[in-house]
């Protein structure tokens, strides 16, 4: 009886954190949208990318943070998700004039084609145990680099054409080169809208939260906690394994095309392990299995480089000792004593001797 | 606890104030060079920028209302040459329009992209929110896709140094550019090889994960074919394999390539070189503009690049006025030979004053109304600057510049006119 009495209070503790991470995400939403006119076209310019961002983020927390595994290749599936997104909306182009639809519909393609990488990967690697899914995520974001470096696929009114390393796609008469192997993609519509933004990290909230909280949610973290302890309770591992991985590569794949129609031209250099590092910054930096920390991280992470701009060629040196000392802070014992009061006003009262 | 949590924030203070300085200096250091290196040399510039340094403020400083002209470019980042090039080319036009006096006169801001299209798009912005009136577009050329397009629908007109693929102008009426297009180069490029005949069996190394290279490479094979020039050796690179060449110089030497021909920017040729002469292989080399810079490569031996030929618009040799005037002002404030990125982008500057004083424009007007009269002036006009020959430089309406190259070879390390 005690017991159930304990783990009903957690649970309201936990998804009165979510209801306050949905809540925050809105709010931010409604004042940029009330400030729209007012703000520097510098920050407008930014909105798009943070979201991309802020989804990669919690997706990537879904796999360090819930369930302990490391990926160091989160960029290569935002790498798919973004080419696939881009070929899809392409297509579909003279289909669906309504350019939001075309944007989901690109957003899916993308999310679909990144989960079908990320379970690829995942069957053998997802079986092992040790740190091998952070090897094979590092090598998988170079391979796809390297693919889509040598990639041609262009658009005619036959359909779609494909080749590997030397462009033989022979387009007729209109049609258009949508990757051009190391030249990227070039004259993507720029279709990607702050609104649509918002809708996916509130679709990647829903996911991640409602996947947590879930029964398949439980088991993923008693796999992280103890792998040996879940199997002996009947937990397959490797289900829960490849269920969270491939969420995760998913919602990055849908990040990608969000990220990657927001601009008139992407490479594939740019999804490299630089990428890749700098969303498991965010994710360190905003605390394992935090996903409001991931998204304040992310959000104000993007913009930092930016308002550094003042300090000239100081800048990346400024951001990097910004960085160091967030996390001097974040560690402080007497800065977290402040945090921590501070979020029991919102979280309910004094949570924090049971959760340590 | 408190003793430690108190040196971080002096810690941070410190550091703060550090950078805040470094930030000012740096803004200024252009400046000062220029008043120092106008004591020196004497000349035409001596008088202005000594009146201006009893001014106190820098000599850049325009003395009445001046157009606001941005650009994004490498500042940082492993291509910052470029990006530093063009900056400080730019600045020293400026600096001697200003110092005229007239009726034209700029204010320069370059923002840092480290040449990636997402940072350059930020800078952009960036510029947008400081009132930036003519753009200067971005220097290398994917990050300037990205900007180009934001310049055509905020209707900025930019006129871009050196990003030189043709998605940058593709589409977009007001988007110029200074250097040559990557195709027009690979053509110009087996053009002179052919009616110079500077061999007749090529090889041709080129990095295939790069548009620069590879742009220059499909239309170097195409006209290479149509000029009767013989491709015996075709290899490749990329990004992650650019260290080991001997792969790529015992197939062009066992074929017997007499030329091999190098689409690819300095840093990469200059390894090609040190292992080829290892190898004891010395054919002849031709670079195209990336392979300007060669001789500034640190730890380099410049006796390597000893007879290598490379097609680029700007001779620092030239014994004009002008150039010879840029030369000696650039070498004071930076210590180097500018290169010709350095020259496109002072040109640039140079440009846009005669196209603003032949369509009469005031820096009180807005940078769409700009926009306009620029299309027309840019589509009009013949402009005379460091780059090109004699004949001037023209634009087309689709934004690509049509002037000579020059044909250089590095003799006793320096860059000397080949014709």
């Amino acid at each position: 009886m005690a017991s159930l009495n304990l783990s009903l209070k957690k649970m309201s503790r936990t998804s009165r954190r979510n209801y306050l991470t949905y809540g925050l995400v809105i709010l931010a939403y409604i004042i940029l949208q009330v400030m729209h006119g007012s703000l520097s076209s510098s920050l407008k310019g930014m909105l798009v990318p943070i979201c991309a961002y802020v989804v990669m983020a919690v997706s990537l927390n879904l796999t360090v943070g819930i369930l302990g595994e490391l990926s160091l290749g989160h960029a290569g599936f935002m790498s798919v998700g973004a080419f696939t997104g881009v070929i899809a909306s392409t297509c579909f182009q003279s289909l669906i004039p309504f350019a939001p639809l075309r944007l989901a519909l690109g957003m899916a393609a993308g999310a679909a084609c990144a989960a079908l990488a990320g379970f690829l990967i995942g069957i053998p690697v997802l079986r092992l145990k040790g740190d091998y899914l952070a090897i094979v995520t590092l090598a998988f974001g170079e391979i796809i680099k390297s693919i889509f470096t040598n990639l041609y696929v262009g658009l005619d009114s036959s359909g779609l054409h494909m080749s590997i390393l030397e462009d033989k796609t022979n387009l007729a008469e209109g049609g258009k080169l949508i990757i051009g192997g190391p030249m990227g993609m070039g004259g993507i519509e720029k279709i990607s809208t702050f609104t649509a933004g918002f809708l996916l990290i509130l679709v990647t909230l829903v996911v991640v939260f409602n996947l947590v909280n879930s029964r398949a949610g439980r088991a993923i973290m008693a796999v992280r906690d103890n792998r040996i302890a879940a199997e002996s309770i009947g937990v397959n591992v490797t289900k829960y394994k490849m269920l969270a991985f491939v969420t995760s590569a998913a919602l990055a794949g849908a990040a990608g095309a969000l990220f990657a129609m927001n601009y008139s031209t992407i490479v594939a250099a740019k999804f490299d392990f630089n990428t890749s590092i700098l969303v498991l910054v965010f994710v360190v930096l905003g605390g394992l299995g935090n996903m409001l920390g991931s998204i304040v991280a992310a959000a104000v992470l993007t913009i930092l480089p930016e308002a550094l701009r003042q300090f000239a060629d100081y800048r990346m040196l400024v951001y990097a000792i910004v960085l160091i000392l967030v996390m001097l802070a974040t560690n402080n014992p007497v800065l977290r004593g402040y945090l921590d009061r501070a979020k029991s006003v919102f979280t309910g009262k004094r949570g924090k001797k049971e959760a340590a | 606890m408190k003793k430690k949590f108190l040196s971080i924030v002096l810690a941070l203070a410190l550091v703060l104030s550090l950078a805040a300085c470094g930030s000012d200096t740096g803004s200024t250091g252009g400046d000062s060079g220029s008043q120092t290196s106008g004591d020196s040399t004497g000349g035409d510039s001596g008088s202005q920028t000594s009146g201006d340094s009893t001014g106190g403020d820098s000599s850049s400083a325009p003395s009445g209302a001046a157009f606001k002209l941005g650009g994004t470019g490498p500042l940082t980042g492993p291509v910052a040459v470029y990006g530093l090039a063009a900056r400080n080319g730019a600045q020293i036009a400026v600096d001697e329009i200003n110092a005229e006096n007239g009726a034209v006169q700029f204010e320069l801001n370059y923002q840092d992209d480290t040449h990636d299209a997402e940072k350059a798009v930020n800078a952009y912005n960036n510029l947008k929110d400081w009132g930036m009136q003519l753009s200067l577009g971005s220097v290398t050329s994917k990050p300037c896709e990205a900007t180009s397009s934001m310049n055509f629908e905020d209707r900025v007109f930019a006129l871009t140094p050196s990003a030189s693929s043709v998605a940058t102008t593709e589409g977009k009426d007001n988007v110029f550019q200074m250097c040559f297009t990557d195709p027009g180069q690979g053509a110009k490029s087996a053009e002179y090889i052919a009616t110079q005949k500077l061999g007749t069996k090529i090889a041709v190394i080129w990095k295939n994960d790069d548009v620069y290279s590879t742009g220059i490479y499909n239309t170097f094979k195409e006209e290479a074919g149509k000029q009767g020039l013989e491709i015996v050796s075709d290899t490749t690179f990329n990004d992650a394999n650019a260290t080991d060449f001997s792969v790529q110089i015992t197939d062009a030497q066992s074929k017997g390539a007499d030329l091999v021909f190098l689409p690819m920017y300095y840093d990469v040729a200059a390894l090609i070189f040190v292992q080829a002469n290892t190898m004891g292989y010395a054919p002849k080399w031709f670079g195209v503009d990336g392979m300007d810079g060669i001789l500034s490569v640190d730890g380099f031996d410049t006796s390597l690049a000893e007879g290598v030929m490379l097609l680029t618009p700007f001779a620092a040799d030239a014994d004009d006025e002008r150039t010879k005037n840029f030369v000696s002002e650039y070498q004071s404030r930076h210590g180097e030979i500018p290169n010709q990125f350095a020259a496109d982008a002072y040109d640039c500057v140079y440009a846009y004053k005669q196209a603003l004083e032949a369509a009469g424009a005031t820096p009180d007007m807005d940078a769409a109304a700009l926009c306009d009269l620029m299309i027309e002036q840019f589509t009009s006009m013949t402009f005379e600057g460091l780059t090109g020959d004699g004949a001037g430089i023209t634009w087309e309406t689709s934004g690509a510049v049509s002037k000579s190259p020059k044909g250089m070879i590095i003799q006793g390390g320096a860059y000397v006119g080949m014709d």
